[in-house]
Order: structure tokens, then C-alpha cells, then sequence
């Protein structure tokens, strides 16, 4: 018997609710204090295209889906046939015997259990939908879980003004749930979950947590054309415009979100946009703007597979030097990049304060994999305040003789913002005069040139130094960035299990960049391996442009899957030989 | 009144004779009248010769790229509703690298004084065809005569929902200045569509072409408010040339729809701690 150990994953067609059922198992395994890691597949297809929602559940915290899987809920043919070869011995498939037949499932050491779904959700009221929440129903009693609990997450998901929908939705589930205690010794299926604490966690996305941030840094504008993967932050934000100030709005295309961007955070709001690599192609001539204008700008990257079109709904880590790249000319970009659903909320927030404080955009990139999986975590830090940086206040403009760019020792000249007296001032995308009047004398060029990066070097004092986590004598030192964080911290417990010594070195802040930090650590390291889902390695790119340091060992996976802890894990042993 | 004199910030380079000189007169004096302060008031533009506008008016300014001017305003509007907003640019500028936006922005009808510095032609990359050349006009880019025909700009604004579209002249500065005082006046997106001769590239549009065909839609008792007798005015072009008010419609603003912003702008929301626990809890 494994307790409170297992995967499970429910496929179907695209269109039927698997998202929303999903999380409800996953939320209904966090109240009862287990730890969850939900990953999601799907095509770019509205419906007919296969889904599939994996839930990963451990007694303590995970960062990572994992390949096999215990509990396969199939609401069709397809997935059986895409997921057989992922379960474990003993597994067990629910299944509709009545709609679907396994008789070519060339596997033996498998439990299958039919329940009839299309006939238990007729019996109850007839929606499509409803047949994955007898699925889900099915699944908890198999798994032996409380049912007050189960019926109570399904309530909450759908709130005040579903109670309708929930009342039948639990139904369905109830009957799911029934009909396997009574049809089936549940006792056969070795994986089972059992409370182990009350303490609330929430299970939410990368897109949500980046939400959260923006909402807690007190972002007051925000306009985002709709791409996969990031597509949530707009409809996650715009959920609770009224209720927080905020104007959330779809612009035509994303030369107009950005700009828009731009035009709010010039009269002194908190303003973002986010986009994902086609947008950000077109957004780029903006980024500029924002740059030498000196307006503060966060710009969310959630980077999916390309190019062009590429893969929409699949990973991959190809747009970073793109991103660093950003835009023509020279300008100061701030880039940082999350690799985990908690980091995402905390560094959306430092992207705020960093913008604002030096008066530029800052770029955030994130993945597909941050974005749209989904982890439980316990609350974010809630009393954080925010400061409000760089504003000239009303008497020194009445002072006389305002200067919005004017040339200060730290590169950041206060800010008038359009609506005070005696702040008059151009923002242009010209280069100008400390005034703002369009200008191209040597002099005013180099010094305003120099004026804007040194805002740069000041901001590089202040951005947190890497640092490595794990083993301080490691036999090998991981190196990575973004969402292959999770993967490799988890596949540093199994290696830690098997004797090995490994530590994690992740690159958060990549400009400005810690070089002499990031050097410092991997020359000490006894052997290198970077991870990263590109073909060709970009940050190993970065990190030999700004260090002169070359990787020993490299895992590279471009096929848009996750990297899985497993490769890791196998992969390190191969090179150590161990 | 605000003193006209103080609205002067530099010396214009345009061309001698080019018809934005009178536009800049036009916008200076319309803000003079109307008595609105120069911190009140922020003047977007694109990019061509006609964007160098914010260079010359001691207001803010803001010289976006090309193309770009309307969603930098718009951004700014919702930032602070309280602003004056006013938005000048060139032909290109507005209905060919910006066509989006101006489509979508009259969609909107948001609070907007959008001045269309109309040369038909691209004038600060020397004389290239723009969306507005009339078809059968040879330039650099058309030795043979240009085979598009011209966009309809004020035909459009009235089908897609500006709700104060008009046509100025460069060359008449006083019924110029009354039409900008309207526009900014008008709550809602207000279009003006400005004959401006560029006396360099364009040899065809010139004030005498214009001097010979205009005439005064308001002199002449046009109904503004009758949709179907302004898309005649709007299409109107040959012997004649309408200048005036064309349509205007009291229609509820954008940001009059958002409840966000009743009380006061954005930018004077307090952001020093904002409370997310709420939030968080729905997500357990
Ligand atoms: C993205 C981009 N494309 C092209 C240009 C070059 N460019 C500058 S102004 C202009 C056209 C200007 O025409 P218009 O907007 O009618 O202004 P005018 O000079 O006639 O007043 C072009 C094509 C540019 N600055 N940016
Ligand atoms: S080129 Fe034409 S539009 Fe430009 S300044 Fe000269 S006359 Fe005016
Ligand atoms: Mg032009």
C-alpha cells in the first residue's frame, strides 16, 4: 500500500471541463494537506484535440510532474491509447466499458475499472460535462478519500453563483464515487491518501501568481492581447478589476497594448502588459520607446515553442536572448526571469519596484510551464507595502527650472508627471536634451547615453546574488534557468537518496547580470551539467558571454515535453558514472 | 485667457510656407481661448514632420513612434481622465502605420482631440506615397501614377464611431481654431482631418488647389447630427471640398464606462498597501 504518494491524470477530448475537474481534485488533495504539482497537456484547438490534466500528489512539497502515472481516468479511446505505456504495474484505468473497449490494452499487470459514466450522468441530469465529475467522483473512491471533502471542493469551485451547477456536478460525482465502493474492493488498488494536516495552501498557476503580484505591487493598468500561454493573466486580472482599481483591458493588437502600456505609466500609474513570443516581436520597437523615454514598464514573457507560431501550447525556453536582445540600439534592459509559481508572484513584484525605480522597462520572462501548471503553496507574504520611487514632488517643481532627463550622478532624474504645474517636459523617442527637445550633438548624445546605463550599474548593486542550493561539496553543480528549476530540484532528492551530492545553481537575474558571482561559483564547481529546453543552449550562450565559462555536460530537450526529473536524475548518473 | 506667448517652446523647422505652421498657430490659440493651463494638457504625436508639433507648444509632450500616437494618449487618458489629451500626426502617421488604432480607437469614443495633418503624401522621408495621394498622382515611389485609391479617413470615422468629425484647412487659421476649440470641447473622440499642403513634395494639393474647392459646411446649413447626409459630406471630393463640421453625436465616453475611475484617476489611487488576501483564500 502507498500512502499519499501517486499520479494521477484524467485525458479526453478538448472542450469538456477536464481543466476545471482537474483542479478540483487537486484543491480536494490540499485540504487535507498533501502537496500537488498539476500539469497540463493540450493542443491549439478548442475542441477535439486531446487534453490532459496530470495531477502529481506527495505528502511533502514538489516542483515537477513525473512521467508514470497510478490512476489513468479515461473519458475516451485516445487516451488510453497516448497514456497506457505511462502507468506504473498495478495501475488502474477508470473507464466507461460501455463506450470503450480495452481489449487491445496488450497490457496485464493493470486494474481496470469500468464505471458506466455516460449512464450515471444521464441517470443524473445529461451534460457532457458531467461525466468527469462521476470520473472524479470514481477516482476519490478508489483512492479512499473523505467524501465531505470532495463535496465541499466541488461547492467552493463553483462559488454563490454556480450553486446550481455544483449541486448537480456533486451529484455526478457522488454517484462516481459510489459506484466503485460497492462494485469494487477499492482495497485492491494499491494507492490510497489520508489527511495529514489542516493547514490551507492554494493551488494556483504561474499566470495567477504573476497576477498577484501585479495586484500586490499596486498595478493600476493593464492591457494584454490574448496568446497562449499567458492568455490567464488577462482573464485572471480582469476578474478583479473593480474590485481592486484596476483597468484591465484587450487592446486591437500588441503594438497598441504596449504603447498603451507606456502611455498609463507615464502619467505616474503602475502599468504592465504580457505577451508571448510572436506579440513580443511586435512589441519590441515599443521597448525601445519606454527606454529612452525612461518610463517604467513590466513586460511579461511567457515564452512557448517556436518559431513563428511554433508550438503554441507546449514549452520551450528559445526566446532568452531575444528577450536580453530586445528592440534596436542601446538602452538599459532589466530582465528577470522566475523559475517556479512562488518565485513568479515575488519577482513580478520586484519587476514593479525595480521599473519604477529606475525609470525603465523591466522584462520578465516565464515559460509555459510556469504559467499554466499548477503547484499548492502556502500563502504569499501579504504584508509587503509598497514605496513609491522617483516622483519630483510639487515643490521642487515650483522651485523653477524642472528638468525631467536631467544628468544626475545615479542616472535616475525625478519625474514630473503631465497634469503639475511647472513639470513641463517631452518624452520622445528622439534622442533629447535634459529638457526633452530632440537633439543630436556629440556632447548631449554620449552624455545621455552614459546617463541612462548608468542606471544600469547602480541597479546591478542591488540585485540579489545568486547563490547555490544543495550540497556545498557537490560532486556535479546543475545550472538553469526558468521552469526546469522544478524538475532538477526534485531530481536532486532521488540523487541526494542515492548517495550522490549535487547542488542547483539558477540564474534569476540575467541584466543586469552577476557575472562575477555566477564565475565565482562555477569555477569552484567539480563538474558542470546545464539544463535547458533549447535546441542550441542559449544560456549557456549567456553565461560564456559574460563569464568566458564553458559547460562540461549539457541537456538540451526541444520536443515542447517537460524536462522530467527522471532525465535528469539519469542523466547526472550517467556522467558521474554512478 | 492664457497668454499665447508663453505657448511658444522653439522655433519650428518646418519648410517656409508649410501648412502646419497654420496648424500650430491654430491648436496655440484654440488652447489659448479655451484658457486651459499648460500643465493641463498633453500633446501626442507620431512620428513625420507634422509629429514635431509637441516641440513647438510649451505643454507636455510626448513624441511617440510612428503610428503609435493614439495608444500612448489613450493610455495616458485612462490614467488620468481629468487630462486634456490631444493627438496630432501625419496622414501616414495616422491612417496607414497607425490604421489600427484609429480604427479602434473611435470604437471607443474616447475623450480625444485627434488633429490629422492630412499632406497626402509622406513628407519627412521625402515625398513617398501615403494611403491619402490621390490615384493617378506621380511621386518617387509611382513614376506611372499612384494605383490605390485614397482611404476615406472621415467616411470611416463616422461609420465606425467617432462621435465629432471634421475637415480644417491649414490655410484658414481662424475657422481652423474655432473647429480645434469644438473638438476639444466635444466629450468623445474627435476627429479633424486637416488639408495641410506640404509646399516641398506635394505639388498637387496646394492652398491653391484647396483655395478654389472648399467651402463651409456650417455656412452652408449642413445637417451634422443626419448620419446619411455626413457620409455624403465625408465622401465629398473633387470640385468642390467640404471644410467644417461633418457629424457629431453625444454618445457616452470610455472612460465615463469605467466605475474604476468615477471617483478620481488612476493616478491618484493609493497603492501604498494593497490587501490580496481575499484573492489568495479563493484559491484553496
Ligand atoms: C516604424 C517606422 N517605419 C518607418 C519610419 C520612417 N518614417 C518616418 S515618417 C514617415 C512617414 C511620414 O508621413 P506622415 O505620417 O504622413 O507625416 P508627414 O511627414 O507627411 O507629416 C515614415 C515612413 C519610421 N520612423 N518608423
Ligand atoms: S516637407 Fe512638406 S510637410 Fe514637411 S515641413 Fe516641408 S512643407 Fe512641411
Ligand atoms: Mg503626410
Amino acid at each position: 500500500m502507498e500512502k499519499n504518494k501517486f499520479s494521477w491524470k484524467l485525458g479526453g477530448e478538448a472542450g469538456y471541463g477536464i481543466m476545471t475537474t482537474g483542479l478540483i481534485f487537486s484543491k480536494a488533495c490540499t485540504r487535507i494537506g498533501l502537496y500537488t504539482y498539476d500539469y497540463i497537456e493540450y493542443p491549439s484547438l478548442i475542441r477535439g484535440g486531446h487534453n490532459a490534466y496530470q495531477v502529481r500528489v506527495e505528502d511533502e512539497d514538489i516542483n515537477s510532474p513525473i512521467r508514470p502515472i497510478n490512476l489513468l481516468v479515461a473519458l475516451n479511446k485516445e487516451t488510453v491509447d497516448l497514456h497506457k505505456h505511462e502507468l506504473t504495474p498495478n495501475g488502474g484505468i477508470i473507464f466507461d466499458g460501455e463506450q470503450i473497449n480495452l481489449s487491445d490494452l496488450g497490457r496485464n499487470d493493470l486494474k481496470l475499472y469500468h464505471v458506466p459514466l455516460l449512464k450515471l450522468e444521464k441517470e443524473i441530469g445529461g451534460l457532457m460535462v458531467m461525466r468527469n465529475s462521476v470520473a472524479l467522483g470514481a477516482s476519490f473512491g478508489l483512492l479512499n478519500h473523505d467524501w465531505n471533502i470532495v463535496e465541499k471542493t466541488i461547492r467552493d469551485a463553483f462559488g454563490e453563483k454556480g450553486k446550481d451547477i455544483a449541486l448537480e456536478d456533486v451529484k455526478a460525482a457522488k454517484a462516481g464515487y459510489d459506484y466503485v465502493k460497492s462494485n469494487y474492493n477499492i482495497f485492491d488498488f494499491p494507492w490510497k491518501m489520508e489527511k495529514i494536516s489542516d493547514e490551507k495552501k492554494m493551488v494556483l498557476t504561474g499566470n495567477e501568481a504573476i497576477g498577484l503580484g501585479a495586484i500586490k505591487a499596486g498595478v493600476k493598468f493593464v492591457v494584454i492581447y490574448p496568446m497562449t500561454p499567458i492568455s490567464n493573466i488577462l482573464t485572471f486580472l480582469a476578474g478583479y478589476d473593480e474590485e481592486y482599481g484596476i483597468i484591465v483591458k484587450e487592446p486591437e493588437d500588441e503594438l497598441s497594448g504596449i504603447n498603451m502600456a507606456i502611455g498609463a505609466s507615464h502619467m505616474g500609474v503602475r502599468a504592465m502588459t504580457a505577451t508571448s513570443g510572436g506579440g513580443y516581436c511586435l512589441m519590441t520597437e515599443a521597448i525601445g520607446m519606454a527606454g529612452i523615454t525612461e518610463t517604467p514598464l513590466v513586460v511579461i514573457e511567457g515564452m512557448r515553442g517556436g518559431p513563428s507560431t511554433g508550438m503554441p501550447t507546449w514549452n520551450e525556453q528559445g526566446d532568452l536572448k531575444f528577450v536580453l536582445n530586445t528592440g534596436h540600439g542601446e538602452f538599459p534592459r532589466i530582465v528577470l526571469a522566475p523559475g517556479d509559481i512562488e518565485q513568479s508572484y515575488y519577482l513580478t513584484r520586484h519587476a514593479f519596484e525595480l521599473a519604477e525605480k529606475y525609470q525603465n522597462p523591466v522584462l520578465l520572462i516565464t515559460d509555459k510551464n510556469i504559467c499554466e501548471s499548477k503547484k499548492s503553496l502556502n500563502f504569499f507574504d501579504n504584508t509587503l507595502k509598497n514605496i513609491r520611487y522617483g516622483f519630483a514632488s510639487q515643490d521642487e517643481l515650483n522651485k523653477g527650472n524642472y528638468l525631467r532627463f536631467k544628468f544626475t550622478d545615479s542616472g535616475v532624474s525625478p519625474r514630473s508627471v503631465p497634469g503639475m504645474p511647472n513639470g513641463l517636459f517631452i518624452a520622445t523617442s528622439d534622442e533629447h536634451t535634459e529638457y526633452g527637445l530632440y537633439d543630436e550633438h556629440i556632447d548631449n548624445r554620449i552624455k545621455m547615453m552614459d546617463k541612462r546605463f548608468r542606471k544600469l550599474e547602480n541597479c546591478k548593486k542591488e540585485i540579489p546574488l545568486p547563490a547555490l542550493e544543495g550540497d556545498a561539496d557537490a560532486e556535479i553543480t546543475l545550472v538553469s534557468w526558468g521552469s526546469t528549476r522544478g524538475a532538477i530540484l526534485d531530481s536532486m532528492k532521488w540523487l541526494r537518496n542515492a548517495g550522490i551530492k549535487v547542488n542547483y545553481l539558477q540564474i534569476i537575474y540575467f541584466s543586469p547580470f552577476p557575472d562575477e558571482a555566477v564565475l565565482a561559483i562555477l569555477k569552484k564547481a567539480k563538474k558542470t551539467l546545464i539544463i535547458e529546453a533549447t535546441k542550441n543552449g542559449q544560456l549557456a550562450d549567456v553565461i560564456r558571454e559574460k563569464t568566458g565559462f564553458v559547460f562540461e555536460n549539457t541537456l538540451y530537450k526541444y520536443d515542447g515535453r517537460p524536462i522530467y526529473p527522471e532525465e535528469i536524475h539519469d542523466k547526472v548518473r550517467s556522467i558521474l558514472k554512478k | 485667457m492664457t497668454n499665447i506667448k508663453f505657448l511658444n517652446l522653439a522655433t519650428p523647422n518646418w519648410c517656409p510656407g508649410c501648412g502646419d505652421f497654420g496648424i500650430l498657430l491654430s491648436l496655440q490659440q484654440a488652447i489659448a481661448e479655451l484658457n486651459i493651463e499648460q500643465h493641463n494638457l498633453l500633446l501626442v504625436s507620431g512620428i513625420g514632420c507634422s509629429s514635431k508639433i509637441p516641440y513647438w507648444v510649451k505643454v507636455y509632450g510626448f513624441n511617440s513612434l510612428h503610428g503609435r500616437a493614439l495608444p500612448v494618449a489613450i493610455g495616458a487618458k485612462l490614467a488620468n481622465n481629468k487630462l486634456n489629451v490631444v493627438v496630432a500626426g501625419g496622414d501616414g502617421d495616422g491612417y496607414g502605420e497607425g490604421g489600427n488604432h484609429f480604427l479602434h480607437a473611435m470604437r471607443r469614443n474616447i475623450d480625444i482631440t485627434y488633429l490629422v495633418h492630412n499632406n497626402q503624401i509622406y513628407a519627412l522621408t521625402t515625398g513617398q506615397a501615403s494611403p491619402s495621394t490621390e490615384e493617378g498622382d506621380k511621386n518617387k515611389v509611382y513614376p506611372h501614377g499612384v494605383i490605390e485609391r485614397p482611404i476615406q479617413a472621415l467616411a470611416i470615422a463616422v461609420a465606425n464611431g467617432a462621435t465629432f468629425v471634421a475637415r480644417g484647412f491649414a490655410g484658414n487659421v481662424p475657422h481652423l481654431t474655432d473647429l480645434i476649440k469644438q473638438a476639444i470641447q466635444h466629450k468623445g473622440f474627435a476627429l479633424i482631418d486637416i488639408a495641410q499642403p506640404c509646399v516641398t513634395f506635394n505639388h498637387h494639393n496646394t492652398y491653391d488647389f484647396f483655395r478654389q474647392r472648399i467651402y463651409d459646411l456650417q455656412k452652408e446649413g449642413h445637417d451634422f447630427k443626419n448620419k446619411t447626409k455626413a457620409f455624403e459630406k465625408a465622401l465629398e471630393w473633387g470640385e468642390k471640398i467640404p471644410i467644417g463640421i461633418i457629424y457629431k453625436e453625444e454618445r457616452k465616453t470610455f472612460e465615463e464606462k469605467y466605475p474604476q475611475i468615477a471617483k478620481k484617476p488612476l493616478s491618484q489611487h493609493d497603492i501604498s498597501f494593497v490587501d490580496i488576501q481575499k484573492a489568495m483564500d479563493k484559491m484553496c
